[in-house]
């Protein structure tokens, strides 16, 4: 396998695009990172989404934006894998670029959620859990990460205070990047007493329905200096894991298994452990999966995620700083863009382009997408070449 | 709108709570399925699944999918049978604020929503608290 670096990123403003088609937010953001890259070819293209299908009635994406790309009749790949498409697609790019198959890849994610009312997007995304045996139940994500909240609470004594804390970091955080969709900071008072979705998650528990797309543009390490003039950020560590589809079927409703696997493997790869990370950008599609997921990759001993949120430690000013851009709690969550948007502002923090939420000395970068309720886990670990 | 097929097939499992246990290290799968999870066996044995359990977690839904909207909010949790199977179920006949984790349930045969104005009829289990509701006796 050879060694693989990044040396170009792109991303819109994120929100609420009435104006802007699904192939429009796309095309903008990959030929941003193209331009940030220096480079006017790719020999490949991933585009991670989730549901193109249910938001805007179009599948065939790999094709539909291989197209709009304007490169002449190149591969193009779209990876589903719910709410993680867009890390695994960046995880195929990686592969590509890895295994010698092609040298210059676009990874890329999409989600254009605003075509449809709410009802129909709750559904949409509903589609990431068990059909049959979850939803033929009425049970929304929402709902999905309220259980997971109560077993949680339950078994750890972790607070609505504590779950909170996450979302008001997260909008602080979010507050500094110009690209987020929600920049406004919120009280814990606000958090707390907003509209109730699914007990105990109030509205500001959750992120947000968003459109939007990221892109990331993939070398060989060796080649980086020769083919694009930026300064390359490796990617060290590439996971993958999985676990049950539904919720009910796991031992334990309070641990994410598939990323507790996917962190094992990624940081044996890097040769590092959660004490050596500058900062992660984690998947926080709900304030209780934040709190899960630093539980999961060791940033936290298990059952004290909210407290250690709560500690002001994973703060932009702390020693681990988790969710710099605002996470997706702020900075918005376009299913299938969120994991490449992740990479994007970890190829950012460690070329040290992040302004006044720039983390200081980046070193060592974690992403974690996953997708469901943790079905599906996707961590890469990125370095300053 | 899903065509009928997809609601018939799974019958045995939502009106007659069939799981599958598996002949050769006893664990249990509902649904059925063709590989055991606990130890990849392909021979199983039919298994009607313990009528009652205890709570594990719950919450209530009030902002609802599609196809719900009508009956937000509904309280709905997931519970452990005495039989090891972990479900999940709409909690039904109780006010969700006397939820709490490990409270006794039981599961009913209810009706838990139609497809539009002259959709099909989707029937299939909620759970009720032991210690309230009406009962009666869980398919066998």
């Amino acid at each position: 396998m050879r060694e693989v670096a990044v040396v170009g990123v792109g991303m819109n403003r994120w929100g609420e695009l009435w104006e802007q088609s699904h192939r429009r937010i796309w095309t903008e953001a990959a030929l941003e990172a193209l331009s940030d890259a220096g480079v006017d070819r790719v020999e490949a293209m991933y585009v991670g989404c989730m549901s193109g299908g249910l938001f805007t009635g179009q599948e065939h994406l790999g094709a539909l934006l291989a197209d709009e790309l304007a490169m002449g009749p190149i591969p193009g790949t779209r990876v589903e894998s719910a709410c993680a498409s867009g890390g695994l697609a960046f995880r195929q790019a990686y592969l590509a670029v890895a295994s010698g198959a092609h040298d210059v890849v676009l990874a890329t994610g999409v989600e254009k959620m605003t075509d449809v009312d709410g009802a129909a997007a709750t559904y949409a995304l509903s589609t990431a859990a068990d059909q049959e045996y979850e939803c033929y139940h009425g049970l929304t994500f929402p709902g999905l990460y309220a259980l997971m909240a109560r077993a949680h609470m339950h078994r750890y004594g972790t607070t609505e205070r504590q779950l909170a804390a996450v979302a008001v970091k997260n909008h602080r955080n979010g507050h500094r990047n110009p690209l987020a969709q929600y920049r406004d900071e919120v009280t814990l008072d606000q958090v707390m007493g907003a509209t109730m979705v699914a007990d105990p998650l109030t509205v500001l528990h959750c992120s947000p329905i968003t459109d939007g797309a990221a892109a990331a543009v993939l070398v060989p390490l060796d080649m980086a200096k020769r083919l694009s003039p930026r300064p390359p950020v490796r990617v060290v560590a590439s996971a993958h894991a999985t676990d049950t589809i539904a919720l009910h079927d796991r031992a334990d409703l309070a641990r994410l298994a598939s990323t507790e696997k996917a962190a094992e493997i990624a940081y044996r790869q890097a040769g590092i452990g959660p004490s050596d990370l500058s900062f992660a950008e984690v998947h926080d599609c709900f304030t209780i999966a934040e709190v899960m997921v630093v539980e999961a990759l060791g940033i936290a001993d298990r059952g004290k995620g909210g407290a250690l949120a709560e500690s002001g430690y994973t703060a932009l000013d702390g020693r681990l700083p988790v969710n710099p851009s605002g996470g997706l709690k702020s900075k918005g969550h376009p299913v299938g863009a969120t994991g490449v948007a992740q990479v994007r502002e970890a190829v950012m923090q460690l070329r040290g382009e992040c302004g006044d939420r720039q983390v200081k000395d980046a070193k060592w970068g974690l992403t974690q997408n996953m997708g469901g309720t943790g079905a599906s886990s996707v961590v890469h670990i990125f370095r300053r070449a | 709108m899903n065509g009928s097929a997809r609601y018939w097939r799974e019958i045995p499992q939502r009106y007659r709570l069939e799981a599958a246990k598996c002949d050769g290290c006893g664990r249990i799968a509902f649904p059925p399925r063709v590989l055991c999870p606990g130890c990849r066996g392909r021979k199983f044995s039919k298994h009607v699944l313990a009528p009652e359990g205890r709570l594990e977690s719950f919450t209530v839904i009030r902002v609802a999918p599609s196809g719900f909207s009508d009956l937000a909010p509904y309280a709905v949790g997931i519970v452990t049978l005495d039989d090891g199977v972990k479900l999940t179920a709409q909690v039904a006949d109780c006010d969700p604020a006397t939820l709490a984790v490990g409270r006794r349930m039981r599961i009913e045969f209810r009706r838990l929503r139609q497809e539009g104005e002259s959709g099909i009829l989707c029937y299939g289990y909620k759970v009720v608290p032991v210690d309230r509701g009406i009962g009666v006796p869980a398919a066998t």
